[in-house]
């Protein structure tokens, strides 16, 4: 669409709020000017489409509808005005029909009326968690410089910290009950081992599993598990126990040799890629009750997405990859700062365009940060807050405390109970309150906000220290990757719109 | 919808709110089967004395405000709190022509 750009997303408010309503509004003759609301315009497959903000309702527009949302690029007008200036190319009746369903789905809305608020409805009391994350150990055998755990941002003081290096099977025992009564009404408790490096208290995680597989039963429900390595203790049996007992698994690696070397070092500083090689290509032949991930941390020194894609999905044979830029405040070495963010675009843009060609011919792909954002397009999530941290999602410390999520385990500052004594409401209530995405002004006039919400609370802290902050420096970032991902679904439901069920459960 | 598709599940959902909140007045329609259709009721006519103006007041108004009156008064079958004029009180507004310099005039009934 030519006339509806970017700078129109502006135009709503602006109309709204900056001059006179009643001006704006009666203007004309006491005729009602119409005005744009808040969308984002997408091309895509040879089409034309709007994401509703907040709605996050995606609608193709035919012919006439494209020209009202483009006649009122120019400003508010009445819809005689436009029947006036459309009517002869479409036709009176379908230009005022186009303006009512505009109007319906708040495309289009009264000119002087100002944006609706922002709806501050917190969850119900007693929302249940689907996913706990256990941190079954706080030690690490690699010493990965970016780590936020252990690195320059690190936010838990593990060696001075009172709390056990790895967690009590006693403690393991008791964060399963505490997951089980907190799951709730749901059928479904997802079961996530972390760390540090996951698989150095092997011996607890099999036990806890095979605990909450026996106790899940007792209570109705399935267990599904999962958990994240760098893949230096995996061996023979450690891979027939994860077959055997259905465990997902995600390596975090960071590409090939030089790569992973950069950064994902052993303690005397020698790189892991040789190290953790063969047992990758053994977890990835032998593992085939569950899909094997990757888990990719960009750096500056590290910013190849398309290469690492590559070697990870079709040299190693990962059946998804998954890329985060790495966590870090301002000014580090390793940081992606400004051209970074448009490198890693374009890179990502290109992985995109291989997953469409992918996804029209109804072929996988594996490049999961579409896969995920596809799928919350495609619900139309409009969120509330940026992740299910302290939600649907908690991360519980080698000492038992449970905190937002794995990635404050162990802070005592960004604690909400323990697996003792359970969510403690008042402070779970104070976090979800100030964290609300109505409070984020930032976010006010951003129509990705219905995705991203402000984005990573761990992030935030790292980057501003304030968890309530919004994660101001890959705005642009994040709303052009949201454009990228809406383009793919635009043209996925042209071209292929069968592929798009797999995301209707 | 006919120039806007639905593409993703939440505009489907707008879509099926839309066309549910149509379907919320067929009781005040005539019968949906045969027949022209006939609104009825003032959530069907414009009625702007139950609005504001822009400023917020009620003098910029199309309608005068006490048009209302006649609005429950005639138009409207559900139970409003005004007389019922087939039955009871057809001579209630007799004396009242115009309503925004009138209404002074209309009758008190007693049930």
């Amino acid at each position: 669409m030519s006339g509806v750009a970017e700078a129109s997303l502006a135009r709503p408010g602006a109309a709204a709020a900056g001059s006179s309503p009643r001006g704006q509004g009666r203007r004309g003759g006491g005729r009602v000017l119409l005005a744009q609301r808040e969308f984002h315009p997408f091309e895509a497959g040879g089409e034309t489409f709007v994401y509703l903000v907040p709605s996050a309702g995606v609608f193709r527009l035919d012919g006439a509808a494209r020209g009202v949302l483009e006649a009122l690029d120019a400003g508010p007008a009445a819809e005689e005005d436009l029947v006036a200036s459309l009517g002869g190319r479409f036709g009176p009746e379908r230009v005022r029909r186009s303006v009512r369903e505009l109007r319906e789905v708040r495309a289009v809305g009264v000119a002087s009326q100002p944006p609706d608020p922002v709806p501050r409805v917190l969850p119900q009391a007693g929302f249940p968690l689907t996913t706990m994350v256990l941190n079954v150990t706080n030690k690490c055998n690699l010493a990965c410089t970016y780590c936020y755990e252990y690195g320059e941002d690190k936010i838990v003081d593990t060696e001075c910290s009172p709390a056990p290096n790895y967690m009590s099977e006693e403690t393991a025992r008791k964060s399963v009950d505490f997951m089980l009564a907190e799951s709730g009404p749901l059928p479904v408790a997802h079961l996530t081992f972390f760390g540090g490096e996951t698989l150095l208290n092997f011996k607890v995680l099999r036990k806890a599993l095979a605990y909450a597989r026996e106790k899940g039963r007792e209570a109705g429900k399935r267990v599904e598990c999962s958990l994240t390595t760098n893949a230096t203790l995996l061996r023979e049996d450690v891979i027939d126990w994860l077959v055997e007992n259905d465990v997902g698994v995600t390596v975090s690696i960071d590409g090939p040799k030089e790569m992973q070397d950069k950064f994902r070092v052993f303690k005397n500083g020698t790189g892991s890629y040789a190290h953790v090689l063969p047992k990758i290509r053994m977890l990835i032949e032998r593992h085939r009750t569950r899909p094997v991930g990757a888990r990719v941390t960009l750096t500056r020194h590290t910013l190849d997405a398309t290469r690492i894609f590559r070697h990870l999905r079709e040299e190693l044979g990962f059946w998804e990859v998954g890329f985060a830029p790495v966590t870090t405040a301002d000014g580090r070495d390793y940081a992606i700062e400004d051209d970074g963010f448009a490198r890693m675009l374009a890179q990502f843009e290109e992985l995109a365009a291989g997953f469409l060609d992918c996804a029209v011919e109804g072929r996988h792909h594996g490049f999961s940060n579409v896969k995920d954002t596809l799928e919350e397009i495609h619900k139309g999530v409009s969120k509330a807050f940026p992740c299910g941290a302290g939600l649907g999602l908690m991360g519980v410390a080698t000492d038992g405390e449970v905190a937002l999520c794995h990635r404050f385990a162990g802070s005592g500052d960004h604690g909400i109970g323990s697996v003792d004594e359970g969510v403690d409401r008042k402070r779970q209530f104070e976090f979800l309150e100030r964290h609300h995405v109505a409070h984020k002004t930032d976010c006010s006039r951003c129509w990705a906000r219905p995705l991203c919400a402000g984005g990573c609370y761990h992030e935030a802290h790292v980057r501003y220290g304030d968890t309530g902050k919004a994660n101001l420096h890959y705005c642009d970032w994040i709303r052009s990757w949201t454009d990228t991902c809406l383009k793919v679904y635009g043209e996925i439901s042209v071209k292929n719109p069968d592929y798009l069920k797999r995301f209707d459960a | 919808m006919n120039h806007l598709k639905a593409v993703n599940q939440k505009a489907e959902r707008i879509e099926r709110h839309v066309a549910g909140d149509a379907m919320d007045v067929e009781a005040l329609q005539s019968p949906m089967s045969g027949g022209p259709h006939i609104p009825l009721g003032c959530s069907l006519v414009f009625s702007p004395g139950w609005e504001v103006d822009a400023s917020g007041g009620t003098a910029g108004l199309c309608q005068p405000v006490e048009r209302d009156l006649f609005d429950c008064h005639l138009a409207c079958f559900w139970p409003a709190h005004v007389p019922d004029q087939l039955n009871h009180a057809p001579d209630w507004t007799g004396k009242c022509a115009s309503a925004q310099k009138d209404w002074r005039k209309i009758d008190l009934v007693f049930p």
